[in-house]
């Protein structure tokens, strides 16, 4: 039915996907249409016609923009006061985290039906990896992804783009060519012609400064990178050296794993205004470490290195972390080292971000079970913490909130 | 300068200074070693702005003199030539370079100018007593394993070696601990030692005091001000700043109270350890001591690697407890113990535990238990 280049005979759309490899291809990456924008049209119907831009404040950053406002030039991780240049009329949503979590899991339900090989990079997008499932669901991978938008679209109401090809890096490729509500087919035969005069940028992870190196080497799109020998490459890239000689020629042989596990928690915010004021940062180390410790326990992970990080006034970056002789997920535990380690970086503000971050993560069971001589509170400390937590558990996050979270 | 010296001498010297001299530094002159030869006599200094080591050797002086050259480098040549050679250390003028000759073999070092050389500044100490090397030895080699290396609480990167009142009066005192142990161990007050400072022995210190206390008939000269701390032998002056921070009041940590006694033979119970934590889980370590009267059973259950169990014959005779440790911390507590038994003092599973060598209060350690 969509082999067959026109218009759809069914419903007469003229967005009919027709390749020869379409019925082969398995490994597909589906990502949400501006996702937070998408949910929060859908909640608030007034705001289906207009610019809308998820954010927080008017330091932050955009995190996401509706295809509205995406029409005026604004794009994520823009300034906010940019983004409201560009488009003056634009409504700003600060965005709820755990609603968009919850239409996650909407969402990770319904691919979890195709298949048990599910990877989520992100709230709003994964890799699906439906090989061998036609006999299961007596159709192929490419029909049961269009079956599994349409349903994105009818029970939960937003809509993805999906793109289906051999590999994790054409899939991801592909899904971006045709959003929003798109199906992209990058095939086999057709992988080389596709890459060759595409932007090395194209490859997920290099990033401004990748980009920089691989430039210096004159590598600016496939075709260049082609030129290289493999052992090149190695010489001069390292372990990525070998990646890039594989991509170059469209191979990715990473599996879809549904356990890949987590590295790192890490929190951050802006300031409203910069600030030297030590108070004020406490307050904010402390919210940071609240919630990464969050996260950690929600995800049963504790961490062993805790990072502090702040952002100067003049956008210099500093960051220090430490390793703890043992795994912690109490938040208490991370303040307090994080507050140790802005002690040591001395009066440098005023600062403009701060983050706090656990990583060297290990299950929980592992993690404060041995208690500090020097420190004989601290397991008290750690008990009432649990204890709030069950708290809240029952009555909502504000039930119950540390005086030095108000700061 | 010319200087003729004999190598077990100069090696014995040379190898004191350049293991103060850090591997990673960006200095050049604190890579090098300062020579200064009058009066027949050698000396080598070194330093990284920290601790400065002082080292004189007896020598035939030919022409006084002093340069600098890198210590790592010369204390391999020096290591690598025949045992009993005669080595010449020359330096003629102003040629940058100082010839090491020994027999066959000839060696020209780069130097820097002598000039350039830290030294460090002299301090009024405000204590001088003189103490045995095996005094020294005992207060610092019992304590050691329990220094810290968290570098957020760098008051706890050292010994803090100070008086304090025991039982029998005033006694010098060593303590370190991680919070996770502390090691206490006493010694006599030395005449003369009463109004010293308490001070924070840096850990890098206390490994370089450790080659002045080899020999046990030594003397050692100490001298301590609240910034500096300087031990001495004839032969060799070690001269180190002190952790400029506040050492917690550890006295609060030491358990009063604890009087569930377990007494055992400490090398069987370092072995038993030892053997069962072969299967901990890497990062836990955990150790599980059964208790029940006169019986000791040490119990290791890692999901991921295994199990193990071993029964040990003990002196108890309280209620029933089981109680979690880190096996390392275990096996470096039970390690001090050299002549008697070691005696546990337990309270309950989430209490430090004490612990001494039978019924000598001059070395206590606590340990600090997990959950199991």
């Amino acid at each position: 039915m969509f082999d067959r280049a026109g218009r759809c005979p069914a419903c007469g759309s003229p967005r009919v996907v027709s390749h020869p490899e379409l019925f082969d291809l398995s490994i597909a990456h589906m990502d949400c249409d501006a996702f937070y924008a998408s949910v929060e049209k859908r909640d608030n119907p007034e705001l289906r016609d207009k610019p809308v831009i998820i954010g927080g404040g008017r330091r932050g950053v955009v995190s996401t923009a509706c295809y509205i406002a995406r029409i005026r030039g604004v794009r994520s991780a823009m300034p906010m006061f940019k983004a409201l240049k560009l488009c003056p009329d634009a409504v700003v949503v600060r965005g709820s985290m755990d609603k968009y979590v919850q239409v996650s899991r909407q969402v990770r339900a319904l691919m979890d039906e195709l298949t048990p090989a599910v990877e989520p990079l992100s709230l709003d997008e994964a890799f699906i990896d439906l090989t061998g499932t036609a006999k299961l669901h007596g159709a192929p991978p490419a029909l049961m992804l269009a079956r599994l938008t349409k349903r994105m679209r009818d029970e939960i109401g937003i809509t993805g783009s999906i793109g289906l090809s051999h590999n994790k890096f054409l899939a991801k490729v592909a899904s971006d060519l045709d959003k929003p509500r798109g199906f992209s087919v990058i095939g086999k035969g057709e992988t080389d012609v596709f890459l060759r005069d595409k932007p090395v940028t194209l490859i997920w992870g290099v990033g401004q400064s990748g980009q920089k190196s691989l430039e210096k080497a004159g590598i600016r799109t496939f075709a260049d990178l082609l030129r290289w020998e493999r052992e090149d490459l190695q010489a001069r890239f390292g372990s990525m050296g070998d990646r890039l000689w594989h991509l170059a020629r469209g191979q990715d042989r990473r599996r879809v794993s549904s356990r890949r596990p987590v590295k790192s928690i890490s929190n951050e915010t802006t300031f409203h205004d910069d600030t030297a004021d030590p108070d004020i940062l406490d307050g904010h180390i402390w919210r940071m470490a609240e919630k990464v410790s969050a996260r950690a326990k929600a995800k049963d992970l504790a961490g062993r290195v805790v990072t502090l990080k702040l952002k100067r006034a003049n956008f210099a970056l500093l960051t220090k972390r430490v390793s703890l002789r043992e795994s912690t997920q109490i938040a208490d535990r991370i303040y307090r080292v994080a507050r140790d380690l802005f002690d040591q970086v001395g009066d440098q503000g005023p600062y403009r971000l701060l983050g706090v971050g656990l990583s060297d993560l290990v299950a929980a069971d592992v993690a404060d079970i041995s208690g500090d001589l020097l420190d004989p509170d601290a397991e008290k400390r750690a008990q009432a913490e649990r204890a709030t937590d069950a708290i809240r558990e029952r009555f909502g996050k504000d039930a119950i909130v540390k005086g030095r979270a108000l700061r | 300068m010319k200087v003729s010296i004999e190598r077990a001498a100069l090696l014995k010297a040379v190898s004191q200074a350049q293991s103060v001299v850090e591997r990673r530094n960006t200095i050049p002159i604190l890579a090098n070693v300062l020579i200064e030869a009058a009066d027949d006599t050698v000396t080598f200094r070194a330093t990284d702005l920290d601790i400065e080591v002082v080292d004189k050797a007896p020598a035939k002086v030919e022409r006084a003199g002093a340069t600098t050259v890198p210590a790592v480098t010369l204390h391999e040549i020096v290591r690598k030539l025949p045992d009993g050679a005669l080595v010449s250390l020359t330096e003629e003028g102003s040629s940058g370079r100082l010839t090491v000759e020994a027999g066959r073999s000839n060696f020209s070092l780069a130097t820097l100018p002598k000039e350039d050389f830290p030294v460090m500044a002299s301090s009024e100490y405000t204590a001088n007593f003189s103490a045995p090397a095996p005094v020294l030895r005992r207060l610092f080699d019992k304590s050691k394993f329990a220094i810290s290396t968290e570098e957020t609480r760098y008051y706890l990167n050292g010994v803090y070696m100070h008086v304090s009142d025991a039982d029998g009066g005033k006694v010098l005192r060593c303590v370190a601990t991680d919070g996770h142990r502390l090691a206490r161990i006493d010694a006599e007050l030395p005449e003369g030692a009463t109004e010293m400072p308490g001070v924070i022995v840096p850990r890098k210190t206390v490994g370089e005091l450790r080659k002045l206390l080899d020999d046990d008939d030594a003397q050692i000269a100490v001298s301590v001000s609240e910034t500096k701390v300087r031990f001495a032998t004839p032969a060799i002056t070690l001269t180190s700043k002190v952790i400029d921070g506040t050492f917690p009041d550890y006295t609060r940590v030491i358990p009063q109270g604890n009087n569930r006694k377990m007494e055992v033979d400490a090398a069987d119970f370092a072995r038993a350890v030892d053997r069962v934590a072969t299967v901990s889980s890497e990062r836990s370590r955990a150790v599980k001591l059964s208790l029940d009267e006169d019986r000791l059973i040490l119990s290791v259950n890692a999901p991921d690697s295994g199990a193990a169990e071993e029964e040990l014959a003990v002196a108890y005779g309280d209620e029933r407890l089981e109680i979690g440790f880190n096996a390392k911390y275990l096996l470096e507590i039970a390690s001090q113990v050299d002549r008697e038994n070691a005696v546990f003092l337990f309270n309950s599973a989430a209490d430090p535990t004490l612990m001494r060598e039978g019924n000598d209060q001059s070395a206590v350690y606590v340990v600090m238990p997990m959950r199991v």
